[in-house]
């Protein structure tokens, strides 16, 4: 065999190798994004749940929002996620606005029917943190004017 | 071979270059592919749950509250994929309708029996009916001050086709002792605190309305298996009642002597003051009444608001109208807030407790901003209010007006 032949069979071998791992790779790589997609195949199937994400995931904050649970990144903010959004969902306080005084109420009244603890000292963390960030918005009508109209065209 | 060929003409290691390259080339466009299909997938996740429509709104995930919107509830029956969802517990799983069960009980019946979804199927005569459901806390969002709960706007509201048995059927199967005043309903769902005593919700109705006609175990939704989101395999459905009512994965119902006390009858919840309240008043649980036919309103859902049109036009409206038990004698609108009403072209409801189709043709008299509202008059007489009906503490039972956006130009 000369010297060229045996380099010719050298880089017959090596394209063959760099061929197959890179079908390997490129296979590798459509699973784990096929799984990451849909990760209802190797975990129950309650998607209202993501008890999977690692703690960075879980804390992760992005543009003064918590992105697991939408919240405003604020004093006592994680005292919240920590008592309310075991049982329900951050978006059923975020949408509540409330005052401390009807705060407190709704507290007991989850603590009296809901099987919420003790709160302690978190309470008033949790009630400030809540009449701070989602103060009670004022309409001050019997009807309000529409807002965000989005005008679109028709062909007739 | 061409190999050797090229191989003569340049140096190995060039030519290792070149095999390296063209290979990774092939690597390279199987990893964009690959990218490209993970962004499709990940596109994908933002898609509604429970193949609900996209412009449906997902204002809580835990327990799950999805709203509809006017524009996508113009169907004269609705779509399984435009209706609402207002769970209050936890999403059953793994059901298996082969082996559901419903137990008849409680203090007032005769003798307690349970049947298989099967014999409930064979026993009984099937019916079905377009029925009306409307959240008690549909509108909720409009109150002031604002009232505690999902913050309900419009689409709180559908009227599919229901098929099941009558309740009365099975109720008289198992036999209604004569001092029963009420019917509750039980269901597998699991509380949000996964207490496994606590019930997430048990409502239930007066004798009358349990024994009505339209009122149904159902097993079918436009005619396919109820969805598992609303009900599978079995939901009791009172048609123009707050549709909490209408109990999802029924598993038992009982006939009671009594006003049913389970979850979400008592306290504030599903009752509005006995007496009206000033907006923000305070009042006590004994002076809060239980919420039975929902009131007369109506919803403009074609077109969607914020259309343009153009002078001359004319713009054909159209919607549907309900009244809790109660028919719809008259719907009308309005371009001028209500100074002047125009009488809407009104079918009849395709069944009791169904709800109505209306349509107008309007001509503007000049360009500018519009708003169309609407305005529906039950049997009773009874209309829609343009302002916020009384403030109640949980928000129920706003049937003001609705409208929507028009500009000619």
């Amino acid at each position: 065999m000369s010297m060229e032949e045996k380099n010719v069979d050298e880089l017959v071998k090596s394209a063959r190798t760099i061929v197959r791992t890179s079908i390997i790779l490129a296979l590798a790589t459509m699973t784990m994004v096929f799984v990451n997609t849909n990760p209802e195949l190797f975990s129950s199937n309650d998607s209202s749940e993501n008890e999977d994400l690692n703690k960075k995931d879980r804390d992760l904050i992005e543009d003064g929002i918590h992105v697991r649970t939408g919240l405003i990144d604020a004093e006592g903010m994680f005292v919240v996620i920590g008592n309310c959004t075991n049982c329900h969902s951050a978006k059923l306080v975020t949408q509540n606005r409330m005052t401390a005084e009807r705060w407190n109420e709704t507290i007991k009244w989850m603590q009296e029917t809901q099987n919420l603890w003790d709160l302690g000292e978190n309470q008033e963390i949790i009630v400030n943190y809540l009449v701070t960030n989602y103060p009670p918005k004022k309409s001050g009508m019997r009807r309000s004017n529409l807002t965000d109209i989005e005008w679109y065209e028709t062909e007739n | 071979m061409t190999i050797v060929n090229i191989s003569t003409r340049v140096s190995p290691t060039q030519s290792t270059l070149m095999v390296v390259i063209s290979n990774y080339r092939v690597l390279i466009l199987l990893l964009l592919l690959t990218g490209s299909f993970s962004l499709f997938s990940q596109d994908k996740e933002t898609e509604m749950p429970f193949g609900k429509h996209e412009d449906m709104i997902i204002l809580n995930d835990k327990p799950w509250n999805i709203e509809s919107q006017p524009h996508i509830l113009n169907d004269d029956v609705t779509p399984a994929s435009s209706m609402f969802v207002r769970n209050n517990g936890k999403l059953p799983k793994d059901i298996d309708a082969s082996t559901w069960t419903l137990t008849i009980d409680g203090e007032s019946v005769v003798e307690s029996k349970t049947y298989t979804l099967a014999e409930l199927k064979s026993k009984f005569q099937h019916y079905t009916y377009q029925l009306t459901l409307e959240c008690g806390g549909n509108g909720r969002k409009e109150f002031d001050p604002p009232a505690k709960g999902n913050q309900w706007s419009l689409g709180a509201v559908n009227c599919a086709e229901w098929t099941g048995v009558r309740l009365r059927d099975v109720l008289e199967d198992a036999g209604i002792k004569k001092d029963a005043v009420y019917i509750g309903y039980h269901a597998i769902d699991e509380h949000l605190s996964g207490n496994p005593d606590k019930e997430p919700i048990s409502r239930g109705c007066p004798m009358f309305k349990a024994l009505e006609d339209e009122t149904l175990l159902a097993f079918q939704l436009n005619g396919e298996d109820i969805p598992l989101i609303h009900g599978y395999p079995l939901r009791l459905v009172v048609g123009g009642w707050p549709a909490s009512a209408s109990g999802k994965w029924v598993n038992r119902i009982s006939i009671r002597d009594r006003v049913h006390d389970g979850a979400k009858m008592t306290g504030t919840a599903y009752r509005i003051p006995c007496n009206p309240l000033a907006p923000g008043e305070k009042v006590k649980d004994e002076d809060m009444c239980i919420i039975e036919s929902m009131p007369v309103k109506s919803l403009i859902t074609f077109p969607k608001t914020g259309k343009l049109i153009k002078t001359g036009s004319s713009l054909e409206i159209r919607g549907h109208a309900w009244s809790g038990d109660l028919e719809v004698v008259m719907v009308e609108y309005s371009i001028d807030f209500g100074a002047s009403w125009v009488e809407c072209q009104l079918e009849a409801p395709a069944n009791r407790l169904a709800w109505q189709h209306f349509s107008a043709n309007i001509k503007f008299p000049k360009e500018g901003y519009y708003e169309v509202w609407a305005r529906a008059t039950d049997a009773n007489q009874t209309s829609q209010p343009m302002v916020l009906p009384g403030w109640n503490p949980k928000g129920y039972l706003n049937n003001a007006c609705h409208r929507i956006a028009v500009k000619v130009q």
